[in-house]
């Protein structure tokens, strides 16, 4: 697990923090309401969006299905190039590698192009312990460290900061880093972008080793692939002599034409655009062209567990391209921090249980931050069945039962009577007590979905019955946070 | 027991309980998305591609073969470029009208040599017109992928219609996987402050694209 996110609050406590601040949810509305107006119309371009959405949806279930089949052919492929492989279980022994090997080259100093995986294991925390210094290069990204801050957004981490806020981190901070601000810097967000090239450029020129992460990985090929838009990117991946790439092992694809989907899925479903601006691909090393080093290296760190549970699984299909987040009513309020990871939105709540599993307080109450409308479901370009997993997810925090941890079955305790158990049910409080967020979610919910959860997926309730129920609309769970609600009175 | 056998073997155990998907790779996918979006002429193709890219912001011109060189020669001056990258592989004809000093795309040129340069004039393998993207992969009238990325100025000279795919699909049936790829989408750009969008980070500021009549 990440050391930055250990001792976290429970995502009930950090999203009343949210709530309160009236500037973050002004910037965290502003921004979510215009990127879904933006990515409506890029993906109403497409005539065919659903045939890309279940292809896509098609590409990654089959890659799961026949995982150990495609990793072993990635590696082949990436050595046969001139890359190195790397194989890690967990955060620890991927940082330790990481670190292995930035030492190997005699360096202190890396560049790094923003990466959700390496946040997800803390390696900039682990490098630093063992004096290294990482200087992150997306803006957003340069923004949250300067700022001693956390990201709050998969594609715009700095999010829940406005310009002049930003102006005044670049002003204090960037001397500590390298090339302070420029005198009288404004707060433009041209200026402010100028002052991030100025700050980088030499870091970018002489910095040895650069580290990163995928978007896709071409099992046939051995060809990684890196979506950006500042050029931040191509720095990292093309000027050092070393590069090393940490990659969840579900970032595989078969074929390179398999990149046709998602390659015009994932930048209208991210940045609204017909293309980002920069899309790098490389195979291994290519003489007298970019890293004469290239090291990769493969994460399993909970994938594997998430990979064994038939229900969650489709999760590890996620791109990361954070639609979800901006049409939830829920992360809308409570902002990216609430979730208590790298993955905020829908997509944290479903896969960081998965990935960290439910023993804490935060991890059990992140299936309860959500209302259950299922917009995140109508947006997602590989169509994850979000409420699907969150009611399943809730059940296994309420009930209990076999799971697998650490590639070794186990069998949970229910919550009943633990800290974890208040925590779910502060949690769906939260959701419940926030007439925005649930009213925003019950249209939404008795318009399009249709639940096909086999119990409630109240805590309460199954607490006490564990029926299996045919079908459960999104209504019965309001009706019965009501009735319990109300019978309760207070903190439940 | 290594990570690797580690790994894989928690892959294996995860994947035990359901029964085999025996579906090879080739079935297991509906492809029943367009290879194309619409239907256009040539020509029209072209049009759509420079309508995409100066979406993005980039600079579009377009010249036939007793143009370019010209042409490229006013694109460099307006800029103010004293020092212009070539790559070894450049049509000669290209870059004859240009004043500025020419420098060669060494492979012992340090990142720093490249960082004095002011401006860079390559070709590419090809363009995409949905979605007004052009890709480099490093060939001889390309160069290494760290010359059009230093410079702040990058020229790209693209065949039309001869080097233009009207769609993603297309473009990747005609590139060559494992040769370095740079797609580019339209200069450098971030949103990251207030959602503004803002034109040039760290790649290239000034992205011109010359569409080169190859018709005849
Ligand atoms: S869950 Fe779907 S919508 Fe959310 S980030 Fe992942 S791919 Fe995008």
């Amino acid at each position: 697990m990440s050391s930055t996110f250990l001792g976290l609050p429970s995502f009930p406590v950090a999203a009343r923090e949210s709530t309160r601040d009236g500037q973050l949810r002004a910037n965290l509305r502003h921004a979510t309401h215009t990127i879904r107006a933006k990515r409506a119309v890029a993906v109403g371009e497409l005539s065919d969006w659903g045939e890309l959405r279940a292809a896509g949806a098609a590409i990654k279930d089959h890659t799961l299905a026949h995982l150990d089949h495609y990793l072993q052919q990635l590696e082949q492929a990436v050595t046969a190039a001139g890359g190195h492989v790397h194989w890690a279980a967990d955060a620890d022994e991927a940082n330790r590698i990481v670190t292995d090997l930035v030492h190997a080259t005699g360096e202190t100093e890396v560049v790094k192009v923003k990466s959700m995986a390496t946040q997800e294991i803390g390696l900039n925390e682990a490098l630093a312990a063992q004096g290294i210094r990482a200087y992150e290069t997306d803006l957003a990204e340069l923004i949250v460290q300067l700022g001693d801050d956390r990201p709050s957004h998969i594609l715009v981490p700095a999010i829940h900061k406005n310009r002049a806020e930003i102006r005044d981190i670049f002003r204090t901070q960037m001397a500590a880093w390298g090339r302070p601000a420029p005198q009288g810097l404004s707060d433009e967000p041209a200026a402010l972008a100028e002052a991030a090239r100025l700050h980088l450029r030499q870091k970018f020129l002489h910095t040895k080793v650069g580290i990163s992460g995928a978007n896709f990985m071409v099992a046939d090929t051995g060809t990684l692939v890196v979506l950006e838009s500042e050029g931040n990117g191509r720095m990292c991946l093309t000027l050092p002599e070393t590069l090393i790439s940490v990659v969840g092992i579900e970032k595989i694809v078969p074929t390179f034409r398999d990149l046709e989907v998602f390659l015009q899925t994932l930048p209208r479903s991210s940045t609204a655009e017909r293309m980002n601006p920069y899309t790098t691909m490389w195979t291994g090393t290519t003489d007298g062209d970019g890293p004469k080093e290239f090291h990769l290296v493969l994460l399993d760190n909970g994938r594997t567990d998430t990979l064994a549970d038939t229900v969650g699984r489709q999760a590890l299909r996620c791109i990361r391209c954070s639609a979800c987040l901006n049409v939830c009513p829920v992360y809308e309020r409570a902002g990216g921090h609430a979730y208590g990871s790298a993955y905020p939105g829908p997509i944290g709540a479903i896969l960081t249980p998965q990935l960290r599993g439910t023993a804490t307080e935060l991890d059990a109450s992140l299936p309860y931050a959500s209302s259950l409308c299922g917009a995140c479901y109508d947006v997602c370009p590989v169509a994850i069945d979000i409420p699907d997993i969150l009611v399943h997810l809730r059940q296994r925090v309420v009930e209990g039962g076999e799971t697998v941890r650490g590639g070794v079955k186990t069998v949970l305790e229910p919550a009943k009577g633990h800290t974890t158990e208040r925590a779910a049910m502060r949690a769906a409080r939260w959701v419940f007590t926030h007439p925005a967020a649930f009213a925003a979610g019950r249209r939404a919910a008795t318009a399009t979905r249709r639940l096909h959860s086999r119990r409630l997926p109240g805590p309460g309730r199954a607490w006490t019955d564990t029926r299996d129920l045919p079908a459960v609309p999104a209504q019965s769970f309001r009706a019965w946070w009501q009735r319990t609600h109300t019978t309760k009175g207070g903190t439940p | 027991m290594s990570s690797k056998d580690i790994v894989l073997g928690r892959v294996r155990r995860a994947l035990a309980g359901a029964p085999a998907d025996t579906t090879p790779y080739e079935q297991a996918i509906a492809r029943a998305y367009v290879r194309e979006h619409g239907r256009r002429t040539t020509e029209q193709t072209v049009d759509l591609l420079a309508e995409h890219l100066a979406d993005y912001r980039a600079h579009v011109h377009r010249t036939d073969a007793a143009g370019l060189a010209g042409l490229i020669a006013r694109l460099l001056t307006d800029r103010g470029a004293r020092r212009v990258l070539v790559p070894a592989g450049l049509p000669p004809q290209w870059p004859a009208a240009v004043d500025a000093t020419r420098v060669e795309d060494r492979p012992d040129a340090t990142h720093d040599d490249l960082d004095s340069v002011d401006s860079v004039v390559t070709g590419c393998a090809l363009a995409i017109a949905e979605t007004g993207t052009i890709v480099l992969d490093a060939g001889p009238a390309q160069g290494r992928r760290r010359i059009t990325l230093v410079p702040d100025h990058h020229v790209c000279v693209i065949r039309a219609p001869g080097q233009v795919v009207a769609s993603l699909p297309q473009a990747l049936e005609r590139l060559v996987p494992t040769r370095p790829l740079t797609w580019i989408s339209g200069p450098s750009a971030t949103s990251d402050i207030e959602l503004q969008r803002v034109e040039g980070v760290h790649g290239p500021r000034r992205l011109d694209v010359v569409l080169l009549d190859d018709a005849g």
